[in-house]
């Protein structure tokens, strides 16, 4: 686990002294986070990564997580892709379900600070315990929701209607509330296994492990099985690129524990890649992925992440930190952190992302200046100390009202 | 060696930290950009205006102004996007005045090119209003001399040049930056004030700004005396 001091090196002493001074004014405070998994997915990394530094720069923070059946977790993915825009027949026997686990949830789940910030729709319902703490709750949206299916979005407002506050990686993602919505991004721990810096060697042998030609350029999705992130269109414009470029591609996945649908989804993409020896389909082992993913990505002679819809895609954010050409959807999140043209590039069609694959691989010198300038964007805006500088600040400004602050 | 002159006061350097707080107002057009700039908090516009200047430290300025950005590059106007990228911030001394300057210059650009009104936004592409909130925070560095002040400036973060420069002038109506300010009301070195309140600083990234201000008060502190 790394301490504060160790991010000195990366973000520059004031960054980190900043950040003590805040901790400073809120001594003595407890933050609850309350998500739905320990592993797996953005939200649990984050988790892990930020709930220590809260305590280091003096604020209590304790992370609990609900118990949920496979059922409820069928339903919450349900959710979850209604949310991004998907339609989704939910009978009521499935909303049942998600009400009687929520019930069991206010039971049983131990409320610990006198600041819950509970994370996305499943543990939504964790609000009808708010009376008994000193109060705020804020719900932190990581899913994109600017297509949310109306009917879901209705069932779930009942619940978010009741908090304090709302976090969203996006503006595209609020809408009108009566209560006060924040902006945070979520952010990548540049000293994280799947982060820290690494050597030539220690790459070469992730790759040969999986078979990839070292010699001949690779395009690479890192993303679990899931059609959100539409690895089918990847393949496709692979396809489109490699009619005029010698290439590579790696799909590197993994599986969430929240997330039932993802083998269904491997096995169209299985179908879809046939026999072809240049389509790489990785399930890295739960053990080695974040050494693997992050020797990847390191490797990759350009990145893409061609999601249909993203809360924020935080793997979009680790390819740009270690400088890689990144050619992105412009949905969600992403368009934060690859602004067009200068960190990265964007698209909107299988078409779009061939093209934009092609300009990265035959102008390396153009590929490398984008990917200088994504590094020092993540630097500036989506490591963990920013996160860690909003969150402190967010706790800061609950407190008042006013758009000036002097503390 | 002589002796550092002493200020009449210390300046104690201010950081200032940045929360975005979502209004969930957006517009899809000019007419409904021009009536959300028109009524929206003014820690919107001061959002809009000087966001890119704590955003894009690594990359060369940036048009300080998120409303002329989206006019090209979204609804492809380039001639009204020149107009709000080319206004002058730093002849406003409040928000209201430079609210004020760009709900003219979309009005008259409505006025004289009807045709504009016609240029609508994709829905994944309308502009969100979002606001800023401040915190403003003492830091441990102060100075009583211009030696500990430059010595200062090298040290704090670019969160504090940005608070004295920007923030402290326009959003907070000081009327002048702090540096200059301080200069010339606690060390009584007017020209060396002056120097740091003709630059533009909207014009600099904020670390090329910092070594700017230390350039000009390492090479000129001599000549001030």
């Amino acid at each position: 686990m790394s301490t504060l001091n160790e991010y000195r090196a990366i973000v520059g002493d004031g960054v980190v002294d900043e950040l003590y001074g805040l901790g400073e004014r809120l001594r003595g405070r407890v933050v609850q986070h309350i998500n739905s998994t320990r592993v797996g997915g953005g939200v649990a990394e984050i988790l892990s990564n930020l709930v220590p530094l809260f305590k280091e720069v003096g604020v209590e923070a304790a992370w609990d997580v609900i118990s949920g059946t496979d059922a409820f977790f069928e339903v919450t993915k349900k959710f979850h892709n209604a949310l991004h825009g998907r339609r989704e027949e939910i009978p009521r026997s499935l909303l049942a379900i998600f009400r009687e686990v929520g019930r069991e949830n206010i039971r049983n789940l131990p409320l610990r600070g006198d600041i819950t910030i509970v994370h996305d729709p499943q543990p939504v319902m964790l609000i009808k315990n708010k009376e008994k703490t000193a109060g705020p709750w804020i719900w932190r949206c990581h899913i994109d929701i600017a297509q949310a299916d109306p009917r879901v979005f209705s069932f779930l407002r009942q619940f978010i209607s009741d908090y304090d506050g709302l976090i969203f990686s996006s503006p595209l993602f609020s809408k009108r509330f009566s209560l006060r919505q924040f902006l945070i991004s979520p952010s990548i721990d540049p000293l994280s296994e799947k982060n820290r810096e690494m050597g030539k060697d220690e790459v070469a042998a992730v790759i040969a492990k999986y078979g990839i030609d070292p010699k001949r350029p690779f395009v690479l999705q890192v993303s679990r099985y899931d059609y959100l992130k539409d690895p089918v269109g990847v393949i496709e414009a692979f396809r489109l690129v490699r009619k005029y470029n010698d290439c590579q591609l790696v799909l590197a996945g993994n599986r969430a524990a929240d997330d039932p649908e993802s083998d269904r989804v491997l096995a169209e993409v299985r179908e879809k890649a046939g026999k072809d020896p240049d389509i790489h389909i990785l399930l890295i082992p739960p053990e080695n992925n974040d050494t693997d993913i992050n020797a990847l990505q390191r490797a990759a002679t350009v990145v893409v992440q061609k999601s249909l819809r993203e809360g924020f895609g935080l793997v979009v954010s680790e390819a740009l930190w270690k400088g890689r050409p990144v050619v992105a959807s412009a949905i969600g999140g992403i368009p934060l952190q690859v602004e067009h043209g200068r960190t990265g590039l964007l698209c909107r069609s299988v078409e779009g992302a061939a093209l934009e694959i092609k300009q990265l691989l035959n102008n390396p010198a153009y590929a490398e200046k984008l990917g200088a300038n994504a590094r020092e964007h993540i630097r500036q805006n989506f490591l963990l100390t920013r996160h860690l500088k909003d969150y402190l600040l967010l706790l800061l400004a609950l407190q008042r009202d006013e758009d000036i602050i002097h503390l | 060696m002589n002796k550092p002159i002493k200020a009449r006061e210390p300046f104690v350097f201010y950081s200032r930290f940045n929360l975005q707080e979502l209004t969930g107002l957006k517009a899809g057009n000019l007419e409904s950009l021009l009536d959300l700039i028109s009524t929206v908090p003014g820690s919107s516009i001061y959002h809009h205006t000087h966001r890119f200047m704590e955003k894009h430290d690594y990359l060369l300025p940036e048009p300080p102004n998120d409303f002329a950005v989206w006019i090209g590059d979204v609804l492809g106007d380039r001639t009204l996007q020149e107009k709000l990228a080319g206004i002058d911030v730093l002849q406003f001394t409040t928000i209201k005045d430079l609210r004020l300057a760009l709900v003219e210059a979309i009005d008259s650009h409505l006025s004289a090119y009807p045709r504009a009104r016609k240029r609508f936004a994709e829905k994944d592409d309308e502009f969100h209003f979002i606001k800023s909130v401040s915190v403003i925070v003492p830091t441990p560095y102060s100075a009583e001399s211009l030696e500990a002040f430059i010595k200062g400036l090298k040290e704090v973060s670019t969160s504090s040049i940005y608070f004295h420069m920007f923030e402290a002038r326009l959003r907070l109506e000081r009327q002048t930056n702090d540096f200059s300010w301080w200069l010339e009301s606690a060390l009584l070195l007017k020209t060396l004030g002056e120097k740091i309140s003709s630059l533009d600083p909207y014009s600099f990234t904020l670390s090329g700004l910092r070594r700017k201000i230390i350039d000009i008060l390492e090479e000129c502190a001599g000549d001030d005396r």
